[in-house]
């Protein structure tokens, strides 16, 4: 049986891993090549680079970034952070990506989605889905919102996961907007209604602040569970998650 | 050790080329028929369709070369959708031929798991001793199942489970085939890529008639 998969996150800008709460506030974290080899070592099963770069100098730079950190690892790398073509995809997986992530732009022109899977196959393409609670009378619903948060779309998330895996995605990657950042968990509620309507493979996002966060949205449905600063800050090596969680009854890959 | 790894056109191949540095061979990705025969050691890797592949296969004239060496024996490798060509045929394609050198279908895994497969999953021997057990990175939604038919066939057989038991990778001499991704399956992986690299280096090579040194 497929082992629970624990994916450190690395949010890179100009070539550099930087941290922050809800994309705001940016720090430097370190380099990301040696990052994502210290977590390999550490027992990373997979490590997801998140270009998060606003200028065009630094998307060139995120190229460079993805060959460096393809020649220092020996597990799976998925690229995202503003692929908005069939081209963009392909300079990311020839630079060395394994599977690239659509945001933003699959939103706008679903049919993205299905053209990268035909061209790449579904196992190279993963939809980024950011979520938010939605509040008033859509309360118990998620709506999906782009730019970093900064604009919600009025789509409801859950019926968008199911589309996206419809028309090609491989796996959801599925970070709750209300919980990125606060150390709180992860939105199991979310994870529980995405999984089940997509069918897909889900990576869950945001919240996280240690392994009992991450077994619960084990317990939710999710296959894989990403962090970001837990690992930067040293608060728990990737190691230690992963026996912690086998002590908590998770199959992990040890 | 120089390895030809075949550019299907569908397929990823960084991280092919990656492992195979990291391990000290010289990587050349061609589609010249003539250089996959003639290759020391050669890869097929596979990341795409099997429709698109298999057509691709045709167009480029690769399927004789491809298919005398793997019967031959001579060191081949082939990763995922590189494996499911190997066979007779798939249920992603019908009527796309394989390669026909294993006598089975490849088939979609069944409703009740995930599709695609997408992880690390145990890999150990159907029997005997190889490979050593160890967890390798999948991502599939077709497998070949029929563990007795690649025995048969006189193969090492290596299984996992979804859905069931089936083949994870299979081994003949200096042919190895893998339905997981090797290069990306940590240390566990770049050992079993090593261990076939090495078999390689003893290759007599087709070109130039002499021994080619170890690596």
């Amino acid at each position: 049986m497929l082992t629970t998969r624990i994916i450190p996150c690395l949010d890179v800008d100009a070539g550099r891993v930087v941290k922050g709460v809800k994309f705001q506030n940016l720090r430097d974290a370190g380099d990301p090549a040696e990052l994502g080899a210290r977590y390999e070592a550490e027992g990373a099963d997979e490590i997801v680079i998140l270009d998060v770069s606003a200028t065009s100098d630094g998307r060139e730079t995120a190229v460079n970034t993805v060959e460096r950190v393809r020649a220092a690892i020996r597990i799976p790398l998925t690229v995202g952070g503003g692929v908005r073509t069939i081209d963009d995809a392909r300079r990311l997986l020839e630079a060395g990506a394994d599977r690239v992530s659509v945001n933003s732009a699959a939103v706008a022109e679903p049919a993205l989605v299905a053209r990268m899977a035909e061209r790449f196959g579904v196992q190279c393409v993963v939809v980024a889905i950011d979520a938010a609670r939605s509040t008033g009378r859509d309360a118990g619903r998620w709506e999906v919102v782009v730019k970093g948060g900064r604009e919600r779309t009025g789509i409801d998330a859950i019926v968008w996961a199911a589309q996206a895996a419809t028309l090609g995605a491989g796996e959801i990657l599925l970070t709750s907007f209300d919980r990125d950042g606060t150390g709180d968990g992860y939105d199991t509620d979310l994870i529980a209604a995405v999984s089940t309507a997509s069918k897909i493979p889900v990576i869950a996002s945001g919240g996280a602040s240690g392994p009992e966060h991450m077994a619960l949205a084990v317990g939710a449905g999710t296959d894989a569970v990403l962090a970001a600063s837990i690992f930067h800050d040293g608060v728990y090596a990737v190691g230690r998650v992963k026996r912690e969680l086998k002590g908590l009854g998770l199959e992990v890959r040890l | 050790m120089d390895v030809a790894i075949v550019r299907t056109g569908v397929a990823n191949t960084a991280s092919v080329v990656a492992c195979l540095q990291r391990l000290g061979a010289k990587c050349r990705i061609t589609e010249d028929p003539r250089e996959i025969e003639q290759a020391a050691a050669a890869v097929l890797p596979g990341v795409g369709s099997f429709r698109a592949a298999s057509e691709r296969l045709d167009e480029l004239g690769l399927r004789e070369p491809l298919r005398d060496r793997i019967l031959a024996g001579r060191p081949t490798l082939c990763v995922c959708l590189g494996m499911q060509l190997l066979a007779d045929a798939s249920e992603e394609a019908s009527g796309a031929p394989g390669l026909g050198i294993l006598p089975v279908t490849v088939r979609r895994f069944p409703d009740r798991v995930k599709r695609p497969q997408l992880g690390w999953n145990l890999v150990r021997p159907a029997a005997g001793d190889w490979p050593e057990p160890g967890h390798a990175y999948f991502a599939n939604s077709y497998r070949v199942d029929d563990v007795e038919a690649m025995q048969r066939g006189g193969w090492e057989v290596a299984i996992a489970d979804h859905a069931g038991p089936f083949v994870a990778a299979i081994r003949k001499g200096r042919v190895l085939a893998c339905q997981f991704h090797p290069e990306l399956s940590g240390a566990w992986g770049e050992s079993l890529v090593g261990a076939w690299l090495g078999t390689a280096a003893t290759e007599p090579d087709k070109a130039t008639g002499r021994k080619e040194a170890r690596c």
